[in-house]
């Protein structure tokens, strides 16, 4: 599905990171290689240290500290803000909404569009659609995107697919309406038979949290982990990725008429490095262009990595300049999506630690 | 004898490639024998998909090649042939 989006603007980015900090090697005895085989994993797939909240620290958590910042430091004010879009798979409640927890932590004006939406790996991507599509309101005119996940306490110790990986992290986006044409292309696809490729089988009302959902399971590659625990099937999730994502790309390239030479940056999700580079050989775009680093970093933050990707390797460059984005998420839904954009004069692209 | 030396050189680089392919192999998980016949290293556990990972990162390496992602499926690595199958599909000579 294809989206164009007009008179329409990112003006700051906000990434909120975690203070503590776990490094690959202080958790590869939990995992069932040879302490030879990890090195071999984290050389491959870009593991390094990742960013972990603390225990009790919930997504909202990290939401209301960045949005604290920006008003302390004058970035925002609180009643320009006519919608607060959080986009999370860690909400801090089944009921009620953590978008209205938020609104109501700081008393924010009545005319405030609050609103939740369940999704992971393409979060930025389909926060950014929806936040186009509220500008479209005239009663809207300015939308604080909160891409949110602390879901590193969902991912068993003993799970090498996944705990090397995870990270957690918010990312405080606003998107507001310009006067430029400032055209914005999008396209978002679905494949809801891929949904339990990525997924948390108990604690839902499906299957509720009981003393036997947690007992630990070995699977046949030699993870421990319990129906508590968030499962990826790795593979699939690799396979769907090289398939799927390519011709989107090359879709967008199509829909947006921009060649892909005159693409300053590539900022996609940030599963791990070596995915990353097939699909930036898999398009003829060098690997400079797209950057790898952000697992390597701080961990894979479902939809905060591309957020989290262009404050760390663009900041002050997106505040003086503009630039040429195209963006692409992908990952549990399945869902897959991109976006080309020129983004730059920003107000403010940086990262914090709470 | 141009006919002649050309059919070596073909016949040396799939030599080359065979044993190339063994040595990497091996290099990555030496408790196995990788120069039996008949034998599906997937299916018998000799390589796991991170295995393939390492594997398909040495072969990008060796031929200056990058193998497309769409090819990381579990039968391209399942015996040597195939493996030299992806390789040569994947453009390395």
């Amino acid at each position: 599905m294809d989206f164009i989006f007009k008179n329409k603007r990112v003006s700051g980015i906000l990434t909120i990171l975690p203070k503590k900090t776990v490094k690959f090697e202080e958790e590869m005895g939990n995992y069932s290689f040879s302490p030879a085989k990890c090195m071999k994993l984290k050389l491959a797939m870009g593991y390094n240290e990742h960013r972990i909240a603390e225990r009790g620290q919930c997504s909202s958590d990290f939401c209301k500290f960045g949005l604290q910042y920006l008003f302390d430091n004058g970035m925002l004010a609180k009643e320009e803000i006519d919608a607060l879009l959080f986009v999370s798979q860690s909400a801090d409640y089944y009921m009620p909404p953590t978008s209205n927890i938020i609104h109501g932590h700081f008393g924010l004006k009545q005319d405030c569009l609050c609103m939740d939406i369940n999704q992971g790996c393409a979060g930025f991507e389909l926060g950014l659609i929806q936040a186009f599509m509220m500008l479209e309101q005239p009663s809207i005119n300015k939308v604080v995107l909160m891409n949110a996940d602390v879901l590193s306490s969902k991912v068993s110790d003993q799970d090498r697919n996944s705990k090397p990986l995870i990270g957690d992290a918010a990312a405080i986006t606003i998107v507001e309406k310009c006067e430029a044409d400032n055209t914005v292309y999008a396209n978002i696809k679905m494949d809801g038979t891929g949904a339990m490729v990525l997924n948390i089988p108990a604690g839902g009302f499906r299957m509720p949290s009981t003393t036997e959902t947690a007992v630990m399971e070995q699977d046949a590659a030699g993870n421990f982990r319990s129906k508590n625990n968030l499962v990826m099937q790795g593979d699939e999730v690799f396979n769907f990725v090289q398939r799927e994502v390519p011709p989107m790309i090359e879709h967008l390239f199509e829909q947006s008429a921009v060649d892909r030479d005159d693409v300053d940056w590539y900022m996609f999700h940030q599963p791990n490095k070596f995915m990353l580079h097939k699909l930036a050989d898999k398009l003829g775009i060098s690997r400079d262009k797209m950057p790898a680093n952000i697992v390597e970093n701080f961990g894979n933050a479902s939809g905060v990595t591309v957020p989290t990707c262009i404050c760390y390797n663009l900041g002050d460059q997106l505040v003086k300049g503009k630039i040429k984005l195209c963006l692409a998420g992908f990952g549990v839904g399945l869902t897959w999506s991109s976006i080309m954009m020129e983004m730059g004069n920003l107000m403010f692209n940086q990262i914090i630690e709470y | 004898m141009k006919g002649y030396n050309e059919k070596l050189n073909i016949k040396n680089r799939k030599t080359n490639m065979r044993e190339q392919i063994i040595k990497i192999l091996t290099e990555l998980r030496p408790e196995f024998d990788f120069n039996q016949e008949g034998v599906d290293f997937i299916e018998e556990g000799m390589l796991d998909s991170f295995d393939m990972v390492n594997l398909v990162s040495e072969l990008d390496a060796t031929y200056g090649i990058s193998i497309d992602g769409v090819d990381i499926l579990p039968e391209n690595f399942a015996t040597v042939a195939a493996i030299e199958n992806l390789l040569k599909k994947n453009g390395a000579k």
